[in-house]
C-alpha cells in the first residue's frame, strides 16, 4: 500500500443556515469539524447513516460545495484557493460517480457525447474519438452498439457504467464514488464494485467510497471512516474496524446489519440503538452519540472526545479509550 | 405455528397491457403461506414479488390484470375464492383482515391529515369502532404499541413532524388497528438507515408473536430473510424458482438462481475476496425467454432448459425448485 | 386508417430532411439514427390526434397566408369598388357576394377579402417581431436566475415583477400616444427602414407612416411580453440544476455558461418549445384587441382595426364586417393553441407513446 497521501482534510466545517437568507442563527451543522487523509494507491471507505455527513464531505472534497472552514489538500495544493489553470487541472484529475444512474446523464445526450464531453470541456487531444470512447466502453463492459443511444434505453446498471466511463476519460487519479451501487440490484451491484474494483488495480486509482452499506464498504475499503452526525467517529484498516470495533456505534452498526446466513441472525446478539439518528440542527453537547449511546458516562455528556490513535493507524474518539 | 394455510396461491397470472407490449410480469406462481409463519418473497426488481402481493387482495390498476389463477384466502377453516368477491366484498377484507405496509412511509401518509386520523378513518372504515373518540383512544393505544413516543401527542401530529422511522411506526400501526390475520410488508425497510431498519424489524417481529399474525414480507435483503423469515421463495423474472425453509434455502440452495444470489451477497462479517456477479441481466418480460426465464444466464443451461418451463419439484421436506436439475424429464 | 397513410407521407418527409442534412453533414446522421426516430414517432403522434391536425392546418394556413396573402389578395387594400367604378349605393356596405367583392365591402367600397389578406401579414409580422424579443430576453434572464440563484436570482425576479405589473394595456396606449408621431419621424428619415417595413408589412410607400402606431404596439409588447417567459424558464431552470448531471458537469470544470447551453437549455427546450406555440396565438390576439382599441388611429389593414372600424356599421346591418376578421383573428389563435396542445403531448416522451397505442 503506497504511503503517499493524495488527500489531506483538516478540520473541515460546513454548516448551513436555516431559515431565511439574510438572517438566521440556527445553522444545519453537516460538518463539524473532520480531518483524515487518504494515501494514494487505496479506497478509503466513508460510512455513516443518513445526516452524518459524507456526502457534505465528498462535494467538499471535490470543491462543489465551500466550506465554512477548514482546508483540504490535493496532492499538496489548497483546494479552494486554487484557480485558472490550476483549478482545471484539479477537476481534471478528480472525478465522481453518483448514486442516482437515472439522473446523472444527461437524458438529450449520446452515451458518445458524454463520454467525450470531459475531453471537450479541457479540450484534450485524443485522436480519433469514437475509438477512444469505444475503447473506454469496452473498459467498462459496453460495446460499440451503445455509442449512439440515449440514456433512458439503458438499464441502472449499464447506466453507471456509462458513468464510470465518463470520469475514467479524463485519466483522473482521484474518483470520490457516492453510493454507486445504493440503487442497483444484488447481482448488479456485484458486477459494478467488481468494475470499479479491475479499474482502480488497472488505473492506479484512489476512491473514496462512500456507503451506508457497510458490507459492500467492507468489501470495497482498504480504511474505513465512520461518521457520527458531522464527525468522525472512529476510522482505521477496514479488518480492523470490523474485527475489532471500538467505537459503540461502529459496534452498534455492524451487529445491526442484516446477515445473509440465518444460524449466524440467531446466534449473535444485536446492538439495537433506541432513538434515530439526532437532526444536525441542534446536536447534543458533549459526545454526539452519548443520548443514544449503551455506555455514556457523565464526561461523555460535557465534553467531545477527541480522535486518538488507539492502535496502529486505529483512531477512535470516545471516552472510553482516553 | 400450525400447519393451516391461510393464504394458497395456484398458478396465479399477473399480465400487464403496456404500449410497448404484454409484460407477462407474473406468469404461473404457486405457492402456500401457513397460519403464525412469516413468509418471504425475495427476488430482485421486476421478479413480480409486490405484484404478487397485491393481487392477493385484487389490488391490481390497469393496465395490469389478473389474467389467471386461483387464490383461496382461508377464514375459519374455510377457503374464499378471491378472484371471485366482488370489489365491495374484497374492501371488507383488504385493511381488515389482510393489511398492508408500504416501502415509503411518506408516501403512504397524506400530508393534510393527522396521524390519528390515518389511523382513526381506517377503523371507522371497516366498523371496528363507531366513535371518533373511540377510535382516537385506540389511536394513542396502537401508538404505543409501536413504540412512538408520548402518543398522546403524537397522535395529533402531522406526517412531516415524523421522521422516517416514525412514519414506518404509524403506518404499521394504521395496518394492525384492525387487527388483520395477515400483514403484507412490501419493502418495509429500504428506506430506512440500518439502525431504524434493525428497530422497526424487532418491532415487526415482536408485534407478530403479540398477535399471532402472520406475516409476508416481501424484499431484496438477503440479510432481512434471513433474520426475519421462517420460509422463503425465491422469485425470477414472475417465476417462483425455489421454496423452502430459510434454514434449507441458505444452506443448501438448489436452485441456480438462488445459488448465484447467494454468491453476490456480500456478507459483512465475513472477509469477502471476490463477490460473484451473476452474468447478464433480468430479462425483458414482454418477450421472456423461452422455456426455463434463467437459462440464458445459467452455468448449467441444458437443451431443454430452452424448450420447456421446469415442473416444481420436491427435493426434500418442504422444500421445492423449478429447475431441470432435479426434475426428471 | 387513414392515420397510416399520413405516417408514410410524414416518413418521406423526414426521410427527405435527413437526405437533405447527410449531404451537407454526413456524420450527423449516423450519430443520430435514434434521434431520426424519435422524430418519425412524434409525427405519428400528431398522425393520430385529429385535433393537433386541425390545428395544425389552421396555423400552418395562418403563416401561408400572411406570407402569401398580399399577393394573391384580388385588390390592393386601399383598392375601393366605389371609386373604381363610381356605383355607390352598390359598393356602400356591400353584403359578401357582391359583385366581385366576395366578402362584402367596408364604408368606402374597400374589398373586405382583400383586407383579411392584408391583415394576415400584418398579424404575421407582428408574432415574427415581438415574440423572439421577448423570448430572447425572458430566457437569458431565467436562466441567469435560475441558475446562479441567491442575490441574482432576488434582482431579476423583483425587476420582472415589476415589469409584469405593467398594464400591458393602458402601457400599448400611452406608448402609442407618446411615441407615434416620434417613430414617423424616425421612419421618414430614414429611407432604409422605411423601405423594409413597406417590405414586410406589404404596405404602399406612401402609406409607410401609418405603420407607427402599429410599431407603438410592438414596442408596447416587446415590454410586457418577457417577464412571462423569464419566470417560466427559471422555473424550469431551478428543476434542472436539482438534477445530478449538472453537479457532474460542474465536477467536470464546465464554466457556468457552458452548462446553462449545453446541459440546461437543452432539456427545457421541449415545454418551452409548447408555451411558446401556444403563445403564438396570445400575441395575434392581445395584438389585434389593442389595435382594436387604438382602431381610430390605426388606417392599414390590420384585423382589430378592421373590426373596429367595421363595429360602427352594424347599426347598418354590416355583419360581415366584424364577423369575418373576427373569424379570422379566431381561426388563427384556435389553430395555434390546438396545434400547442398536440405539440405538448407529442414532445413529452410518456404521452407520446401512449398517443400510439390508442
Amino acid at each position: 500500500m503506497a504511503v503517499r497521501v493524495l488527500v489531506r482534510v483538516e478540520d473541515l466545517k460546513k454548516y448551513y443556515p436555516v431559515g431565511g437568507i439574510f438572517f438566521s442563527s440556527k445553522y444545519v451543522k453537516a460538518v463539524d469539524g473532520i480531518s483524515f487523509e487518504i494515501y494514494e494507491g487505496e479506497t478509503l471507505g466513508l460510512v455513516g447513516e443518513s445526516g452524518c455527513g459524507k456526502t457534505t464531505t465528498a462535494k467538499l472534497i471535490l470543491r462543489l460545495e465551500t466550506p465554512t472552514s477548514g482546508r483540504v489538500l490535493f496532492d499538496g495544493m489548497d483546494v479552494f484557493k486554487l484557480k485558472g489553470k490550476k483549478l482545471k487541472d484539479f477537476r481534471r484529475l478528480t472525478g465522481i460517480v453518483f448514486q442516482d444512474p437515472y439522473t446523472s446523464l444527461d437524458p438529450r445526450m449520446t452515451v458518445f457525447d458524454i463520454i467525450m464531453e470531459p475531453i471537450r470541456v479541457h479540450k484534450i487531444e485524443v485522436g480519433d474519438p469514437e475509438q477512444f470512447v469505444l475503447k473506454l466502453l469496452y473498459d467498462v463492459g459496453l460495446n460499440e452498439s451503445h455509442l449512439y443511444r440515449y440514456p433512458h434505453e439503458f438499464s441502472g446498471g449499464q447506466r453507471q457504467r456509462i458513468a464510470i466511463a465518463r470520469v475514467l476519460a479524463l485519466r483522473p487519479k482521484f474518483v470520490v464514488l457516492d453510493e454507486p451501487t445504493s440503487a442497483l440490484d444484488v447481482s448488479v451491484q456485484a458486477q459494478i464494485l467488481n468494475l470499479l474494483k479491475d479499474l482502480q488495480k488497472k488505473y492506479g486509482l484512489t476512491y473514496l467510497f462512500i456507503s451506508h452499506n457497510l458490507a459492500v464498504v467492507r468489501y470495497m475499503s482498504d480504511r474505513i471512516a465512520v461518521m457520527y452526525l458531522g464527525k468522525i467517529v472512529e476510522l482505521g484498516p477496514s479488518e480492523e474496524i470490523f474485527e475489532n470495533p471500538l467505537h459503540p456505534y461502529t459496534r452498534a452498526l455492524i451487529s445491526m446489519i442484516p446477515v445473509p446466513d440465518p444460524f449466524q441472525a440467531r446466534k449473535r446478539k444485536k446492538i439495537v440503538l433506541p432513538g434515530e439518528p439526532p437532526s444536525p440542527i441542534d446536536p447534543p453537547p458533549g459526545c454526539r452519540f452519548h443520548p443514544r449511546c449503551p455506555y455514556a458516562k457523565s464526561i461523555c455528556r460535557e465534553r467531545e472526545p477527541p480522535l486518538v490513535e488507539y492502535s496502529r493507524g486505529h483512531y477512535v474518539a470516545c471516552w472510553l479509550y482516553s | 405455528m400450525g400447519l393451516r394455510p391461510i393464504i394458497e396461491v395456484k398458478d396465479l397470472r399477473v399480465y400487464f397491457y403496456t404500449y410497448a407490449g404484454v409484460v407477462k410480469a407474473v406468469d404461473g406462481i404457486s405457492f402456500e403461506i401457513y397460519e403464525g409463519e412469516t413468509f418471504c418473497f425475495v427476488g430482485e426488481t421486476g421478479c413480480g414479488k409486490s405484484i404478487t402481493s397485491r393481487a392477493l387482495t385484487k389490488l391490481i390498476e390497469p393496465p395490469g390484470r389478473i389474467v389467471g389463477g386461483k387464490i383461496l384466502y382461508y377464514r375459519d377453516g374455510k377457503p374464499i375464492d378471491i378472484l371471485s368477491l366482488s370489489e365491495e366484498e374484497i374492501r371488507k377484507i383488504r385493511g381488515k383482515e389482510i393489511a398492508y405496509i408500504f416501502q415509503d412511509p411518506a408516501a403512504a401518509l397524506d400530508p393534510l391529515y393527522t396521524i390519528g386520523h390515518h389511523i382513526g378513518e381506517t377503523m371507522i372504515d371497516h366498523g371496528t369502532v363507531s366513535k371518533w373518540k373511540e377510535a382516537l383512544a385506540r389511536a394513542v393505544q396502537l401508538l404505543r404499541e409501536v413504540a412512538i413516543p408520548a402518543p398522546e401527542q403524537r397522535v395529533k401530529s402531522y406526517p412531516h413532524e415524523l421522521s422516517g422511522g416514525m412514519k414506518q411506526r404509524a403506518v404499521i400501526s394504521i395496518g394492525l388497528s384492525n387487527q388483520p390475520r395477515l400483514l403484507i410488508a412490501d419493502e418495509p425497510t429500504s428506506y430506512l438507515d440500518v439502525s431504524v431498519q434493525a428497530q422497526i424489524l424487532d418491532l415487526l417481529r415482536e408485534l407478530k408473536k403479540k398477535k399471532g399474525l402472520t406475516l409476508l414480507l416481501i424484499t431484496h435483503d438477503m440479510g432481512v430473510v434471513a433474520e426475519m423469515c421462517d420460509r422463503v421463495a425465491v422469485l425470477y423474472a414472475g417465476h417462483i424458482v425455489e421454496i423452502g425453509p430459510v434454514d434449507r434455502i441458505f444452506t443448501n440452495p438448489l436452485h441456480p438462481y438462488t445459488q448465484a444470489l447467494l454468491r453476490a451477497v456480500p456478507n459483512p462479517l465475513k472477509r469477502v475476496l471476490r463477490l460473484e456477479p451473476i452474468q447478464g441481466t433480468v430479462p425483458n418480460l414482454v418477450n421472456p425467454p423461452p422455456g426455463c426465464r434463467f437459462h440464458p444466464r445459467c452455468p448449467y443451461a441444458k437443451s431443454i432448459c430452452r424448450e420447456e418451463r421446469p415442473r416444481m419439484v420436491e427435493v426434500e421436506k418442504g422444500h421445492k425448485v423449478a429447475c431441470w436439475i432435479y426434475a426428471a424429464r | 386508417m387513414s392515420a397510416r397513410l399520413l405516417d408514410r407521407v410524414s416518413d418521406k418527409l423526414i426521410d427527405a430532411l435527413v437526405a437533405v442534412i447527410g449531404r451537407v453533414r454526413p456524420e450527423w446522421v449516423k450519430k443520430n439514427a435514434y434521434r431520426v426516430k424519435e422524430w418519425k414517432l412524434m409525427l405519428y403522434a400528431l398522425n393520430r390526434s385529429p385535433i393537433g391536425l386541425a390545428g395544425l392546418v389552421l396555423a400552418m394556413g395562418f403563416v401561408v397566408i400572411g406570407i402569401i396573402g398580399p399577393y394573391i389578395a384580388p385588390h390592393s387594400y386601399d383598392f375601393s369598388y366605389i371609386a373604381a367604378t363610381g356605383e355607390y349605393q352598390k359598393y356602400f356596405l356591400a353584403p359578401p357576394g357582391t359583385g366581385g367583392a366576395i366578402l362584402g365591402t367596408d364604408d368606402l367600397g374597400r374589398d373586405l377579402l382583400s383586407q383579411l389578406l392584408y391583415g394576415a401579414r400584418i398579424s404575421l409580422m407582428s408574432v415574427i417581431l415581438v415574440l423572439p424579443v421577448g423570448i430572447a430576453i425572458g430566457v437569458i434572464l431565467g436562466l441567469i436566475a435560475g441558475y446562479f440563484g441567491g442575490l441574482v436570482d432576488e434582482l431579476i425576479m423583483r425587476i420582472t415583477d415589476v415589469f409584469l405589473a405593467f398594464p400591458g394595456l393602458i402601457l400599448a396606449l400611452a406608448l402609442s400616444a407618446a411615441l407615434t408621431s416620434r417613430i414617423a419621424y424616425v421612419i421618414a428619415h430614414n429611407q432604409w427602414l422605411a423601405s423594409f417595413l413597406c417590405a414586410v408589412f406589404a404596405l404602399k410607400p406612401s402609406d409607410v407612416l401609418n405603420i407607427a402606431p402599429n410599431l407603438a404596439i410592438i414596442i408596447a409588447l416587446w415590454i410586457v411580453w418577457w417577464p412571462g417567459y423569464a419566470r417560466l424558464v427559471r422555473g424550469m431552470t431551478l428543476q434542472q440544476k436539482s438534477n445530478v448531471f449538472v453537479m457532474a458537469a460542474e465536477s467536470l470544470g464546465m464554466s457556468s455558461f457552458q452548462i446553462m447551453v449545453k446541459h440546461i437549455l437543452p432539456n427545457i427546450i421541449g415545454p418551452l418549445l409548447v408555451f411558446m406555440t401556444l403563445d403564438v396565438g396570445n400575441v395575434i390576439l392581445v395584438q389585434a384587441g389593442l389595435s382594436f382599441l387604438m382602431g381610430a388611429q390605426i388606417k392599414i389593414p390590420d384585423w382589430g382595426a378592421i373590426v373596429q372600424h367595421g363595429s360602427q356599421y352594424l347599426v347598418n346591418g354590416a355583419w360581415w364586417l366584424v364577423i369575418f376578421p373576427g373569424l379570422a383573428i379566431m381561426l388563427a389563435v384556435l389553430g395555434w393553441n390546438l396545434f400547442g396542445d398536440a405539440l405538448r403531448d407529442i414532445l413529452d416522451p410518456r404521452t407520446r407513446r401512449s398517443i400510439e397505442f390508442r
